[in-house]
């Protein structure tokens, strides 16, 4: 998993593809992450994503149970629009934050 | 004649793997290259590789509960009607009630961070899904979609 640890903010850079083959090693090694460092926010960065299913809607939902007991929070960020569509869809945006980017 | 319009009217292929979250990815992958015959939009290629992955996901994770097994997926696409049949088929456990596994954020396997969205993006993505499953034998999820009619101007 490609991450970075700013204070107490993990940013996830998701693969190009988050099904339920890769969804396990991303939600083992955030929690591992979010413990150590005493996360809050989690933002995951769809920069490099152009597929994901409903396994990667869980490993949101649980990183949002994890940090959301300590008042943390979790963002999108860099989602394209078939990524928007799909966490929309699952109602995981009531949850998150999707962050728009200004056009260019 | 009949026999030659048949033959270039429809396209089918079927493949059996092993039931591997590795496969997961294969699957999707190619389903998609066999639907380019038709031409599809970048969007409806997108929404079967999300129906077909999650099916596939469900054999693995909830059919054959991680273990050994053999996944048979079919697609047969019909050029004229632009619709494309796709059937993923488990001899795994089966589900006792069907309905209830069809309601949104309902999963059986809450340790493993299932969303329980599976069968409500098949159904979001694919135009219809049908779930045939017997407890002890094994599930087939059958789904169609039917793609977008390309207008084609000359000019």
């Amino acid at each position: 998993m490609q991450y970075q640890v700013e204070e107490n903010c993990l940013t996830i850079f998701l693969p190009q593809e988050v099904d339920h083959h890769n969804a396990e090693d991303i939600r083992k090694e955030a929690d591992k992450v979010i413990e150590q460092k005493h996360i809050r926010y989690v933002i995951f960065d769809f920069a490099g994503t152009n597929f994901m299913d409903s396994s990667g809607i869980g490993v949101i939902m649980g990183r949002y149970r994890q940090v959301y007991l300590m008042g943390g929070e979790v963002w999108a960020v860099h989602a394209n629009d078939r990524m928007k569509r799909i966490l929309r869809m699952s109602g995981v945006t009531k949850i998150m934050q999707v962050f728009e980017e200004e056009k260019k | 004649m009949s026999q030659a319009e048949g033959t270039t009217k429809t396209n089918e292929m079927e493949i059996i793997f092993d039931s591997k979250s590795e496969n997961e990815g294969f699957a999707r992958v190619a389903v998609a290259a066999f639907l380019t015959q038709l031409d599809p939009l970048l969007e409806e290629v997108s929404d079967v590789k999300t129906a077909v992955s999650e099916a596939v996901t469900n054999a693995v994770i909830h059919g054959y509960r991680g273990g050994e097994g053999k996944i048979r997926l079919s697609c047969r696409l019909d050029k004229e009607s632009r619709k494309i049949y796709i059937e993923v088929e488990d001899k795994g456990v089966g589900i006792e009630d069907v309905e209830k596994a069809r309601e949104p954020m309902f999963t059986t396997r809450p340790e493993l961070e299932r969303s329980g969205m599976g069968f409500a993006f098949m159904e979001a993505f694919m135009d219809d899904v049908e779930v045939e499953s017997t407890p002890g034998e094994g599930t087939c999820i059958k789904m169609y979609k039917r793609f977008e009619e390309w207008i084609t101007q000359s000019l």
